[in-house]
């Protein structure tokens, strides 16, 4: 399903280089849940905008389903990012002075979803978030993790074959945490692709597979046997 | 997206920012109000001046003392003395003038009036008879002065309506009342109808004296202000003018009419005159128009491309959820387009009700230049659109990511 072949990331800014990542080579199949870790400053954040077609890479291929994502047209990408991965950003990027509602509605609004059905669905989402009671609260009036959470909703709001997470349970409570790997886990048992980034060893035994990153290369890629699974509303 | 997706979106974003959207705005509302305002005050002055001319009616002719220089300027100032009564009553009475009808003979000077309690500062024309006829004056009340007037030094006076309302309230009837001019006590007889007219071309402030009274005992001069000279018909109007003007250079022995110690002018001269001077006024006020407009253009770039960076953000955020950059433009355009209608119409109201406010303000007539309404919502507009759309084309050369870190 995703397949990166030779990725290089060089940052230049004013004459100095910074190799962000170099040489990556990897696949996942479809309805697998990765772990991704590393040290900060390791090319985790850079990888996962390249897997999420919001960035280039400066060499390398990128193939997802079977195209390549460097030779796509701009409205062609549009749709991949719409449609196909659900993104969480690490630093939540919400819509500013934008209600939480708002938010998860928007990527439906850009798939041209009629406007019932949109809120219908966002409102859903933000109760499976636990938010239900925070609709109509802006961005600006939800704390760091609430935030988190309505990024988490709005990364699901198309429903998309592929999540990606960048420490998406950096800032909730463990139990949070918890809640939203359960999530995550569900959706790749249905067959969803997700990618999480993590720091956390406790939240890395749910994956199946960790894949180990530092400056900028794969230092270990491992299949994790005694991955730990939890089911929503346990503990 | 349908068009209300599209309105509601931008209507949203322009709610996120609602100094923004206000600066904006204002930018748009001072640039447009400020030429629509500017624009038609030049006009409306403009147009004043001229009907006040052409109200003078075409088969007139101005004889003013001094020599043709730069058109009407030099004669208007009436600082020569080569005129005199006697020129004027030769004209008339001359069998090689044949084109004139009749003639008015004119001495004018500002001066102070007083009236019971009042006073106030007036023009004072000495006139004959013959002015009521060659100037189309009509009297509303009373009598104009008349012959014996002039020949007996009478001390009588017509004032025009704006002199009776200044003097003794509006709609009074001064007649049998007198009326003090320097000092001097005159009878008055008359009162003229109005004829409109406002500022520095009002013609009902004015009072009008018998000319011999004028000139012995109010001024105490021999000399003649003006000739006005009523020709024919409109059609024999050149003609007049060559024959007034040959008779007057043989009767002050000049043989050359480049040494003309008068100059003769039309109603078109004048127009021609005036237009170059109220035409310089109003390009004068649009000279501060297009300020104003530039002022308020670089107000909304401002305004614009001090959010450049959160809305590159905000692209940036719009891209990764989907947007694509058909949708991206379309939402800036929209903002944009809203800003300029909204702005326009604000604009366009302040503009208009403030040239209306000073059109009666300044008694003007009022009128609107659809070139300057058009030309000023089209420059504020452009730039609004241009700046409005600054952000998206910028963002849409970057990646989501790159656009959404850009600062
Ligand atoms: N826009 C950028 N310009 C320059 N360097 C960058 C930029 N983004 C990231 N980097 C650098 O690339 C490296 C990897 O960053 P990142 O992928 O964010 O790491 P991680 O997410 O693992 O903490 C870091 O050294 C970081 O400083
Ligand atoms: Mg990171």
């Amino acid at each position: 399903m995703i397949k990166v072949d030779n990725i290089s990331k060089i940052y230049s800014n004013d004459s100095v280089e910074t190799i962000a990542l170099s040489n990556i080579s990897f696949g996942i199949e479809k309805g697998e849940f990765v772990a991704i870790m590393g040290p900060s400053g390791s090319g985790k954040s850079t990888l996962m905008h390249i897997l999420g077609a919001l960035d280039t890479p400066t060499s390398g291929t990128y193939i997802l389903d079977g195209k390549e994502v460097g030779k796509l047209s701009d409205d062609e990408l549009a749709v991949i990012r719409n449609k196909k991965i659900g993104f969480v950003f690490q630093a939540y990027n919400l819509l500013p002075r934008t209600t939480a509602l708002k938010n998860v509605m928007l990527p439906m609004m850009y798939a041209g979803m009629p406007r019932e059905k949109r809120v219908n669905r966002a409102i859903e989402l933000l109760e499976m978030v636990g938010l239900g009671n925070r609709i109509n609260h802006t961005s600006n009036q939800l704390s760091g993790g609430q935030q988190q959470r309505v990024a988490i909703a709005r990364s699901l709001a198309m429903n998309p074959a592929i999540i990606l997470a960048d420490e998406p349970t950096g800032n909730l409570a463990t139990v949070q945490g918890e809640e939203i790997i359960a999530i995550f886990q569900e959706l790749s048992d249905r067959g969803h692709t997700v990618v999480v980034i993590t720091h956390e060893p406790p939240i890395a035994e749910h994956a199946r597979r960790i894949i180990y990153l530092r400056d900028g290369e794969i230092v270990e890629d491992s299949t994790n046997h005694k991955h730990r699974r939890v089911k929503r509303g346990d503990e | 997206m349908e068009l209300s997706e599209i309105l509601s979106t931008a209507l949203e974003a322009l709610m996120l920012n609602k100094m923004r959207t206000a600066l904006a705005t204002l930018g748009i509302v001072i640039g447009i109000g400020a030429v629509i305002a500017l624009v038609s005050l030049g006009q409306s002055s403009q147009m004043a001046v001229q009907s006040q001319i052409q109200s003078l009616g075409s088969n007139l002719l101005t004889v003013m003392p001094g020599a043709q220089s730069s058109g009407a300027v030099r004669g208007a100032s009436g600082g020569g003395t080569s005129l005199t009564l006697d020129d004027a009553k030769a004209i008339m009475t001359s069998p090689q003038v044949t084109t004139v009808a009749n003639v008015s003979p004119e001495l004018s000077r500002r001066a102070q009036v007083v009236a019971g309690g009042n006073n106030t500062n007036t023009q004072i024309l000495g006139s004959t008879a013959a002015y009521a006829d060659v100037r189309k004056i009509t009297v509303a009340s009373g009598r104009f002065i008349a012959q014996q007037d002039v020949d007996s030094m009478g001390k009588v006076a017509v004032l025009g309506p704006q002199v009776v309302s200044d003097l003794f309230g509006d709609g009074a009837n001064p007649i049998g009342q007198s009326v003090r001019i320097n000092g001097m006590s005159f009878r008055i007889i008359g009162v003229t109808a109005s004829k409109g007219g406002s500022g520095f071309m009002n013609q009902d402030d004015i009072i009008f004296v018998p000319l011999t009274t004028a000139q012995k005992l109010l001024f105490g001069v021999d000399y003649l202000g003006s000739i006005s000279i009523a020709a024919k018909s409109e059609q024999v109007m050149s003609q007049a003018r060559d024959e007034v003007g040959y008779f007057l250079l043989a009767r002050h022995k000049l043989s050359n009419p480049m040494q003309a110690d008068f100059t003769i002018m039309s109603q078109e001269d004048m127009l021609g005159a005036a237009s170059q001077i109220t035409g310089t006024f109003t390009m004068l006020l649009s000279g501060i128009a297009m300020i104003s407009l530039l002022v308020g253009g670089i107000g909304i770039m401002n305004i614009m491309l001090v959010t450049v960076i959160e809305r590159t953000r905000e692209v940036g955020l719009r891209k990764s959820l989907g947007a694509r950059k058909k949708d991206i433009v379309t939402q800036f355009l929209a903002e944009a387009i809203i800003l300029t209608v909204v702005g326009g119409v604000l604009g366009m109201i302040l503009g208009i009700m403030l040239s209306y406010v000073v059109s009666i303000l300044m008694s003007l007539p009022f009128t609107l230049s659809l070139t300057s309404v058009l030309l000023a919502i089209g420059v504020s507009g452009g730039i609004g659109i241009i700046f409005g759309l600054y952000p998206a084309q910028k963002a849409a050369k970057l990646s989501p990511i790159e656009a959404l870190r850009f600062e």
